[in-house]
């Protein structure tokens, strides 16, 4: 059965034969290394495990999630190491929802040539350089929604030949999408204002008062909506 | 990716499905039942995966095995000089962690006037926050209330959370929400702006606030990027592994380790607030868990040996979905969100066991009952068993497109593996998934060791002996910002004595005099899972 075919991996330059089945993390683990960098949630949330290959024979170098990854034949390895993103400095309650925002703060994102390495590189599957165009021309709330499932792993960032820190761009679009550009909740600012007035204090103080009995009985005989 | 055997079975889930649709939702269990499937099943109940803490404010009470061994370690300072006249960093509050509460702790530290430093293990925001998919409650619905919410937290707790601090949480959770929306937080709304809500296992009204299934990740790189505009100092790869304490027996401060130059460092500061998240990493029975690679209880470690309380130590959440195949996801999580859009468990036989919104013990119970007790499980090419969740009833029930929409995150994650979970519906088996207990404190945050305060996962009381789904996104925010503000406010009166480790000597006393001779050294730090598989 395939599941126990060994492969042979190359990790900063030194060769193990792991099995076929295990994640370039668990590889690396495999052979002996105890990570303690380029590891985290170790389920593709928090962008930490960037890792660069190249597969022997083959030209292309290739940027992906180590945690999301299974391992290939003659594949020779190399994590990123920690990579410095530009970051603006702002108060987000001085700002508006516009282009001259994202100027501002990423002047850079104007200098983007059309390459298209980020979209490439993108260990999402994101259209990157989309939503850069979105962010330089003022149009937030595309921007926040074809970012939103960036993981912050900076593999696009590493290949952009105009310094365009582009997880930033989008986490800004983002924020002031949410904050400005998304409607207000009306439900939300009522139910604040009746805590704030104390409205709900009284409901439950009696509930904190009952016995484990009584809120049994109250809990067990609850109307749940459907 | 699924082997021709597994073929076979799913057509099974195919052909049982117009029949389940037509009857409608399975049977939620009594309270009779709920107690009998737990006490049969649940891990908790199995007493030789406890033991006996022997010395300490606990002594006399269970906690898991992996725990109590690192509970009653050895120091990792023990042999080590440690000068603590060389001070190497000056806080009014130190933060250790740098999740999801210790973010909000630090902005609402900041905000009351305060310097902070936060010293975290691994990255900034590399935490269990970041991987909470399904969403965080508030009763902010006009058809809700802080009180309904509080009595299905009571009674997802089986009633022995801390009242008042279940108070506080509901009572904040819209305040909450609000504070997360003013800062920019994408939560998935209408276009009107009302917030799309949905139910989740034991919730009695819809009041799941989500981002996508990205809700955790979208807080939490919301609040880093705030700390990083406020230009609060943060330390990354630097775990603290062991609390300073003042002359007067006061905490004030940390000793930090720098885990690439393995130097230590001495952080002095005012108040510490420990948020260093929960246990997963240390496998509890064997369990696979969906937990950060950080995850190792590292703060309770810390809190336990300077003398806070322990609360609930004894009670780990086992989420019912997490990935029992593929191999290379195993333990993952399968966001409870699936079962909230109408994803239903099913044995071998494709047929529903359990009602699929069940609270998150009573449901991994009933599927751990299942594979092992009646033998309906489905075998996995690891060795492992699994039930089937029936993803693909969620579009049927609510639209083509709804699995991409609302689950983005998890559709991807299988589809990297070769699996359509809009298709074919997934192997899944309980995971360890969260510390339901912790350090205990009061409303504000405080334990009863001065200038100690404990926010996020490592946290006890909140939330009883079980958590109900949303209510953890919603915890290290409400006490996050609690902690932070009473820190931050406490700090300005705090006079710190002269600094000391003497603290660490006498529990070594202790330990020595239980005859607790152990080679093991804690805080863990990271999970050693070299040479795995071999």
């Amino acid at each position: 059965m395939t599941d126990k075919k060994m492969v042979d991996v190359y990790i900063l330059g030194k060769k193990y034969s792991v099995p076929n089945t295990l994640t370039i993390m668990e590889s690396m683990e495999y052979a002996g290394y105890q990570l303690k960098r380029g590891c985290g949630c170790r389920s593709g949330f928090c962008g930490a495990c960037a890792t660069v290959y190249r597969v022997k024979g083959n030209k292309e170098m290739k940027v992906v999630l180590a945690c999301q990854s299974k391992v290939e034949d003659n594949m020779y390895l190399t994590q990123i190491p920690f990579f410095p993103g530009d970051k603006g400095v702002y108060d987000l309650n001085n700002l508006e929802a516009t282009a001259d925002t994202i100027a501002k703060y990423y002047p850079e994102v104007y200098k983007c040539i059309g390459c298209n390495s980020c979209t490439k590189g993108c260990s999402q599957s994101l259209d990157v350089m989309q939503y850069i165009g979105y962010a330089q021309r003022g149009e937030l709330e595309k921007c926040a929604h074809a970012s939103f499932d960036c993981v912050s792993c900076g593999i696009c960032a590493t290949r952009c030949p105009a310094g365009i820190t582009h997880y930033n761009v989008g986490l800004l679009a983002r924020r002031l999408t949410g904050k400005y550009i998304a409607a207000q909740t009306a439900h939300l600012n009522e139910r604040v204002e009746e805590i704030y007035e104390g409205v709900h204090d009284s409901a439950l103080e009696e509930l904190m008062g009952k016995t484990t009995d009584e809120l049994k009985s109250l809990y067990n005989n609850r109307d749940i909506t459907k | 990716m699924y082997t021709p055997e597994m073929r076979e079975l799913i057509k099974k889930v195919e052909e049982t499905r117009s029949q389940r649709i037509a009857k409608g939702d399975f049977p939620r269990m009594t309270a009779e039942e709920k107690t009998e499937v737990l006490e049969e099943n649940h891990p908790d109940y199995i007493e030789s995966g406890f033991v006996e803490l022997k010395v300490g404010p606990n002594k006399g009470e269970k906690v898991p095995n992996e725990l109590g061994e690192l509970l009653q370690g050895k120091s990792r300072i023990e042999e080590l000089k440690i000068d603590l006249n060389k001070v190497d960093y000056e806080a009014d509050v130190l933060i250790i962690g740098g999740g999801g509460s210790g973010a909000a702790a630090a902005l609402e530290a900041h905000k009351a006037g305060s310097k902070v430093i936060i010293a975290t293990k691994l990255r900034f925001g590399d935490a269990n926050t970041m991987m909470a998919e399904g969403g965080i409650q508030a009763a902010d619905k006009p058809d809700d209330s802080p009180a309904l919410h509080y009595l299905d937290v009571m009674g997802g707790g089986h009633y022995s959370n801390v009242p008042e601090l279940a108070a506080a949480l509901v009572k904040d959770a819209p305040v909450a929400i609000k504070w997360l929306d003013d800062l920019g937080v994408m939560f998935d709304k209408e276009k009107d702006g009302t917030m799309v809500t949905t139910h989740g296992g034991g919730t009695s009204r819809r009041r799941m606030h989500a981002a996508a299934d990205y809700s955790g990740a979208e807080i939490m790189r919301v609040l880093r990027d705030e700390v990083q505009n406020k230009e609060i100092e943060v330390l990354e790869f630097s775990p603290a592994v062991e609390l300073i304490m003042d002359t007067e027996g006061k905490v004030a401060g940390a000793v930090l380790f720098n885990i690439e130059t393995e130097e230590y460092h001495v952080a002095r500061a005012k108040t510490v607030i420990i948020a260093t998240g929960g246990a997963g990493r240390l496998h509890y029975q064997g369990f696979p868990t969906s937990n950060h690679y950080g995850a190792t209880a590292d703060g309770l470690v810390l809190g336990y040996r300077v003398g806070a309380k322990l609360a609930f130590a004894d009670t780990i959440q086992y989420h019912p979905t997490g990935v029992a195949y593929p191999a290379q996801i195993f333990g993952a999580l399968v966001t409870e969100k699936v079962r909230s859009l109408g994803a239903t468990p099913l044995n071998i036989h494709g047929e529903q066991f359990v009602y699929h919104l069940e609270t998150r013990d009573v449901e991994a119970s009933a599927i751990i009952r299942e594979c092992n007790i009646k033998g309906k499980g489905i075998p996995t090419p690891n060795g492992g068993q699994g039930v089937w969740l029936d993803t693909p009833l969620i579009e049927i029930l609510n639209g083509p497109g709804t699995i991409e929409k609302r689950v983005p995150a998890m559709m991807r994650m299988y589809q990297k593996f070769g699996i359509d979970m809009r298709k074919e519906p997934i192997l899944i088996y309980p995971t360890l998934h969260y510390q339901n207990g912790g350090l205990l404190i009061d409303e504000n945050g405080a334990t009863s060791i001065e200038n100690l305060y404990v926010a996020g996962e490592a946290a006890g009381g909140i939330h009883g002996r079980n958590r109900l789904m949303g209510n953890s996104l919603l915890d290290i925010i409400v006490f996050g910002r609690r902690a932070g503000k009473s820190a931050g406010n406490l700090s300005k009166k705090v006079e710190l004595k002269d600094l000391t480790l003497n603290h660490v000597e006498e529990f070594h006393s202790m330990l020595a005099e239980a005859d607790l001779v152990t080679n093991s050294v804690s805080p863990m730090l990271l999970p050693n899972y070299t040479n795995k598989g071999k």
